[in-house]
């Protein structure tokens, strides 16, 4: 699952290696052809998409670990096992992205190294904590469910690798988000202790939630880079707003209350919601969320803890190799 | 309000499947404890993908158990309303996952056993063993071969990944003796051609282990001697832990849908 909040360019196209091929490039782009890894590309789109794609990947690895932290203890075996399938799809995610990330020039290793030394960025929203069983029923319902608003129209973004692996990986968030809705049903239509752990984890992801959007329009940069280059399709506060209004019914249906006493809905059916406390998202986006710490140290202790685990696969890969050559040699 | 244990009419066929359904539940949940910190994101990808094999055998043989038995219990039941002296697995399964040399001995032992295992189940009279055992088999063919590269790769790797597998091999090798126990209850299951005896499954067993053992540059400890108990629920203190975990919820909160 990914955040619209990271969908900005890095840098404008001024200052363009080569005018005419940039303006092929604009060409091809503007017809809705897709761009390929061995085709030019001004160095400004390759920068932002392997930032992007990587900071997706990141997200997909980082956010194993607030999930992770109830496969232990999830309350059926069928929950259990789902909750298992869907911690490990979002590895698979990981490793597609991160192999997409490759095709722009940058190696996983050089991609997974910045982000363990918190020089690259992943979605904010995995540096809240998982307190409760509705917390995981919440985050398939509002985390993935933001992230497929965001990641649809990135199934037509104009570069070839990264639209192809979002059509497989939107599949599979659509599945992870029915699974959390229907975790939801379950608790809502539950004990009256069940209902209240549902109301109170929605209390607690509802801001974050809408924060994964990204900063309101009149204020985010960059983003006519990334238009013109069909990375990205829709404004944040579109997708922000189509995001509440699917969300509300749903709220309804669950017969769960949304923690904006002042939201209201507008001539066009629209719902306002309350202003965003922007601070808390720069907070966390600064490193000062609940488990920003927590998670990158959990990253770098498996990072570290395995490195002797990689070691002795490389090592034994080459005892194996020179082992070959010289009987090819006898 | 504490939730009460189930009782379980352990009839020698319920017993069996309960004790198969333990092995597959305790190491599932054993490999599911990885998600997430494994030593690189391909084993993440392996270890979820052998805990979801494992679960899903326990599933089925939970599910399968309940039906035998017949009193209104089911998978959950068995799974979350039964404490330590109840639970019916192998001392192997239960042991910490520790670092991956051990894990991947542990899974190691287990899988070239449980491969042998399910093959000759298909041929179980019983059409629902049979069954299990067709799937379970090719399952378990994978989670063999997965840990026998693991165990070559570590043995002749670097000279630390050598020093942890063969500790791991030393640790668990008086695990690895309850496989091939029968008690008189199984023994009547054997006759009845529901069961095999998984002593007739020892030598093949031994062949493979050493083997890979010996192509990882390992050894094999001299000692015989073998820890038993788990099948009668006398466990190791570890299983206690893994229990309080996996059984939380449904303790907490009796009574409740999920």
């Amino acid at each position: 699952m990914y955040t619209q909040a990271l969908n900005s360019s890095d840098g404008d196209d001024r200052g363009v290696e080569d005018v005419a091929r940039a303006s092929q490039f604009q060409a091809r782009i503007d017809a809705d052809e897709r761009i390929e890894p061995n085709d030019w590309m001004p160095a400004a789109y390759r920068k932002t998409l392997t930032r992007q794609i990587s900071q997706h990947a990141h997200s997909e690895i980082v956010g194993m670990l607030p999930e992770g932290n109830w496969i232990t203890r999830a309350p059926s075996l069928r929950r259990k096992a789902a909750l298992l399938a869907k911690v490990q799809d979002e590895c698979g995610h990981g490793l597609y992205l991160y192999a997409a990330a490759e095709t722009l020039g940058t190696s996983r290793e050089e991609l997974v190294d910045a982000m363990l030394s918190g020089k690259a960025k992943y979605s904010s929203i995995f540096n809240y904590p998982t307190l409760t069983w509705a917390d995981i029923g919440t985050i398939g319902w509002l985390v993935d469910g933001a992230a497929i608003m965001n990641q649809i129209p990135l199934c037509r973004c104009s570069y070839g690798p990264y639209a192809r692996a979002m059509i497989r990986v939107c599949k599979e968030e659509s599945f992870h988000q029915r699974q959390g809705f229907e975790i939801m049903v379950t608790l809502c239509r539950g004990t009256a202790e069940q209902k209240a752990m549902a109301q109170n984890a929605l209390d607690r992801w509802w801001w974050p939630v809408l924060m994964m959007f990204g900063p309101p329009d009149q204020v985010s940069q960059h983003s006519d880079t990334s238009t013109k280059w069909k990375i990205k399709r829709f404004s944040n506060d579109e997708l922000r707003q189509k995001f509440i209004d699917a969300t509300v019914p749903q709220a309804e249906f669950l017969g769960l209350t949304i923690p904006d006493p002042g939201m209201k809905q507008n001539e066009n059916g629209n719902w306002v919601h309350s202003p965003i406390d922007w601070d808390e998202f720069k907070q966390v986006l600064a490193g000062n969320g609940p488990c920003n710490r927590d998670r990158l140290a959990a990253r770098r202790k498996a990072h570290e803890e395995g490195a002797w685990v990689r070691e002795a696969a490389m090592a034994y890969a080459e005892k194996r190799k020179s082992r070959q050559l010289a009987q090819a040699a006898e | 309000m504490a939730v009460a244990n189930i009782e379980v009419s352990e009839t020698p066929l319920v017993l069996y499947a309960l004790r198969r359904a333990d092995d597959a539940l305790i190491l599932g949940h054993r490999l599911s404890e990885w998600c997430g910190h494994a030593p690189a994101m391909e084993e993440d990808m392996a270890l979820a993908n052998m805990g979801l094999d494992l679960l899903g055998q326990a599933r089925e043989l939970y599910t399968y158990a309940a039906k035998v038995e017949g009193r209104g219990n089911d998978e959950d039941k068995f799974a979350y309303l039964r404490d330590v002296r109840q639970y019916r697995n192998l001392l192997l399964v239960e042991q910490p996952n520790g670092d991956f040399a051990r894990t991947m001995v542990r899974q190691f032992f287990y899988a070239a056993f449980a491969d042998l295992y399910w093959r000759a189940m298909m041929a179980s009279s019983d059409p629902t063993f049979a069954a299990i055992a067709a799937k379970s088999e090719k399952e378990s063919a994978y989670h063999l071969r997965h840990s026998s590269e693991w165990i070559v790769r570590l043995g002749d790797g670097t000279e630390e990944s050598h020093r942890r597998a063969q500790n791991a091999i030393d640790d668990l090798w008086a695990y690895t003796g309850e496989m091939f126990a029968v008690d008189d209850g199984e023994r009547g299951l054997i006759d009845a051609g529901i069961a095999i005896d998984p002593a007739t499954l020892k030598s093949r067993w031994l062949k493979t282990v050493t083997g890979i053992v010996n192509e990882a540059t390992l050894a094999l400890p001299k000692s015989d001697w073998m820890q038993q108990g788990g099948r009668v629920g006398s466990h190791s203190e570890h299983l206690g832990h893994l229990l309080s975990e996996l059984q939380s919820l449904q303790r907490t909160f009796p009574g409740a849908t999920w």
